[in-house]
């Protein structure tokens, strides 16, 4: 039964996973590109959330919705503002200002905000809990966090087949060159890609810094576990990232569950044999 | 001393007049540097040191990106294992620690192959973060491995037991000889037969695939011989600093580091890395006193630089000129008039390419 409770909790986790993986993969899907300033981004809105809780003193749930919209705006400006630039430039020019905006915005978070680990206090949903048996207990802010999860997929699903914007992601995707003479204005386009990631980046945020604490360094690793989940899942797969988290989160806690302090190390094997054995990911879209 | 195939009219140049005036120049520079130990002060040297490294770790990362369009920011881990390699020879098997620096190189190379064995499946910015999570598995695994040191990193006594004035003196000689032989290194490696493979491919992927070239053998090439020169470095570096620990030896700073000198100075050039890591260690020194703002500064130069001067500072500077200090590159010569080869295209086409994929169509997994 232990093992039992391990599982569900390396559910719950991948949950979260998801919602970080999510909006890399919209990036990448949109526009080829490989933001790695993702994982500081959803630090950036955790401080955010932070900021909104001390000044307004609301239950950070309701900062949210804040956080979301600046994140949001702040995306699309990032990605018209420079991010567009840089893909004019080249792929590889492209990486590499993501690179440093990473490193802009871990050390600005450093000089704003200390080295000193934070959090944000939910109040009692924290630690609310549904106790199925002795070892099996299943807390409702975890339970709380995949639930969203899949709905933020449900609804990026739903936006990407049935409406107009959606579509034209889906064509930009496809074949940017074509989409583009059909009338799309790809650069308002990737912004609007980049905003609505990192809306969701930002839920993932304040989520994690609930569930957790957070510090100014946190990005990098929050960035690999996006990345891992991705490539488990498969790279076009938008389910596929929800599985990919799951798989990453039951590997880490499995492994933290044999040897304490192992999990991080473990899931990042899983990835590796993924890598070796799978490297399409468990859900491409076709294999090749 | 002047061409390759030589006609009557029509002749191919690699010198230039800068080139055979920067011969001379270098080495001069070269040897008065090499008198350092016998006047510098301590200080001097282990700054001297800092750089001389620096600017070695640069050149190797624009050998990978620039030239072979391998954007790793996982180059840390070859610092580490130089670090902990160097550790292993001269502490656990009592080999002089001066050594054990080329041993360092030989192991990293070492690693270096299934570490590409698993990052070659990735393209462009998928291998940027897979070269990253591997050098994150070599850091967890040294925390794991308490023979190794666990967490709390190890001591080099045996180096420190030397003569303080030897030590400093020899280990200043090594950070020269890893920055004069790293760009060396580079030098004859583009000259030869595989960099003018290298060369096209910077230039067009395809193309180079095309007119034979085996990308994906001279790409692994280049990957390892860019691991042996950072683990060759990063071993230089431990030498100096006396005490590693698996947080700052595999720190993703050293990719900053590297990243940040070679896209300030400009990518794809020999020249690039050596302005680059001036300037990066001019600001280091000036803005040492303001901590955590001299990143967001260099953050901020390079992702400027990056996207509104591609070229760098050095390719900038000698765009359209035939400046090159380093004559890698053919000119073909007509009677009086010379046509430079075109300069680096940045575009690293292929990268495009890693990228088909998305909620579109599937990548190609795999490399080729």
């Amino acid at each position: 039964m232990v093992w039992v409770n391990d599982i569900i909790q390396g559910v719950l986790l991948g949950g979260l996973y998801a919602l970080f993986a999510a909006g890399l993969a919209l990036v990448f899907g949109v526009m080829r590109l490989v933001n790695l300033a993702h994982g500081d981004f959803s630090v950036m809105a955790a401080y955010l959330a932070l900021v909104i809780v001390g000044s307004l003193n609301v239950n950070p749930l309701y900062s949210l919705v804040f956080a979301m919209i600046v994140m949001g705006i702040f995306g699309y400006a990032i990605q018209r503002g420079l991010f567009n630039f840089a893909m004019d430039a080249g792929p590889m020019q492209a990486i590499l200002a993501t690179f440093g905006v990473a490193i802009i915005v871990q050390n600005l978070l450093l000089e704003g905000f200390t080295a000193n680990s934070k959090g944000l206090d939910a109040g009692r949903i924290e630690n609310a809990f549904i106790r199925i048996s002795n070892q099996v207990v299943i807390g409702w802010f975890p339970l709380i966090t995949l639930l969203v999860a899949v709905a933020v997929l449900l609804g990026l699903q739903i936006f990407l087949s049935r409406t107009r914007l959606g579509r034209a992601f889906r064509a930009t995707a496809d074949n940017q060159r074509a989409a583009q003479l059909m009338g799309i204005d790809n650069r308002h386009l990737y912004g609007m890609a980049m905003a609505l990631a990192l809306a969701m980046v930002a839920i993932g945020g304040v989520f994690i810094g609930i569930r957790t604490t957070f510090s100014p360094s946190a990005g990098p690793l929050r960035l690999i576990f996006a990345y891992e989940a991705v490539i488990i899942g498969g790279l076009g797969s938008l389910w596929g990232t929800l599985v990919g988290g799951i798989v990453l989160g039951v590997a880490q806690v499995l492994g933290d569950h044999i040897q304490q302090g192992w999990g991080i190390l473990v899931g990042h094997l899983v990835f590796l044999a993924i890598l070796a054995f799978r490297p399409q990911g468990l859900f491409a879209r076709q294999a090749q | 001393m002047l061409g390759q195939g030589q006609t009557q009219t029509v002749k191919v140049e690699r010198y230039t007049r800068a080139s055979r005036v920067a011969l001379p120049v270098a080495a001069v520079i070269i040897i008065a540097a090499a008198t350092i130990p016998a006047w510098g002060s301590s200080a001097v040297m282990k700054q001297s040191v800092t750089f001389l490294t620096l600017l070695a770790l640069a050149q190797m990362w624009n050998l990978l990106a620039g030239y072979a369009g391998l954007v790793s920011v996982g180059q840390q881990a070859y610092v580490g294992i130089g670090a902990y390699t160097l550790w292993v020879f001269a502490e656990k098997v009592g080999i002089n620690p001066f050594v054990c620096v080329i041993i360092a190189g030989v192991v990293a190379a070492a690693f270096a192959v299934p570490t590409a064995g698993l990052a070659f499946r990735l393209r462009g910015g998928y291998f940027a973060v897979g070269t990253w999570v591997i050098a994150e598995v070599y850091r967890l695994l040294v925390t794991k491995i308490s023979w190794l040191g666990g967490g709390s990193g190890v001591s080099f006594n045996s180096v420190a037991r030397i003569d303080r004035g030897t030590r400093e003196a020899v280990i200043f000689w090594l950070a020269l000889g890893v920055a004069v032989g790293s760009v060396v290194l580079v030098y004859f490696l583009l000259r030869s037969r595989r960099g003018l493979a290298l060369t096209a491919i910077r230039d067009d992927e395809t193309g180079a695939r095309g007119l034979g070239v085996n990308v994906f053998r001279s790409k692994l090439w280049v990957y390892i011989i860019a691991a042996f020169g950072t683990g060759v470095t990063g071993a230089v570096i431990y030498l100096n600093l006396l005490r590693a620990q698996p947080e700052a030896a595999f720190s993703l700073n050293w990719s900053a580091l590297m990243i940040f000198a070679v896209v300030i100075g400009g990518l794809g050039t020999i020249e690039g890395p050596i302005i680059g890591a001036i300037i990066f260690f001019a600001l280091q020194q000036f803005l040492a006193d303001y901590g955590t703002w001299y990143l967001v500064l260099l953050g901020a130069i390079a992702a400027g630089v990056v996207v509104f001067a591609q070229r760098g500072l050095w390719g900038t500077l000698v765009r359209r000129r035939a400046v090159d200090l380093f004559p890698v590159r053919r000119r073909l010569c007509l009677e009086t008039v010379c046509f430079v080869e075109e300069s680096p295209r940045q575009s690293g086409e292929e990268l495009g390419k890693l990228t088909e994929g998305g909620f579109g169509s599937p990548p190609e997994p795999g490399s080729s």
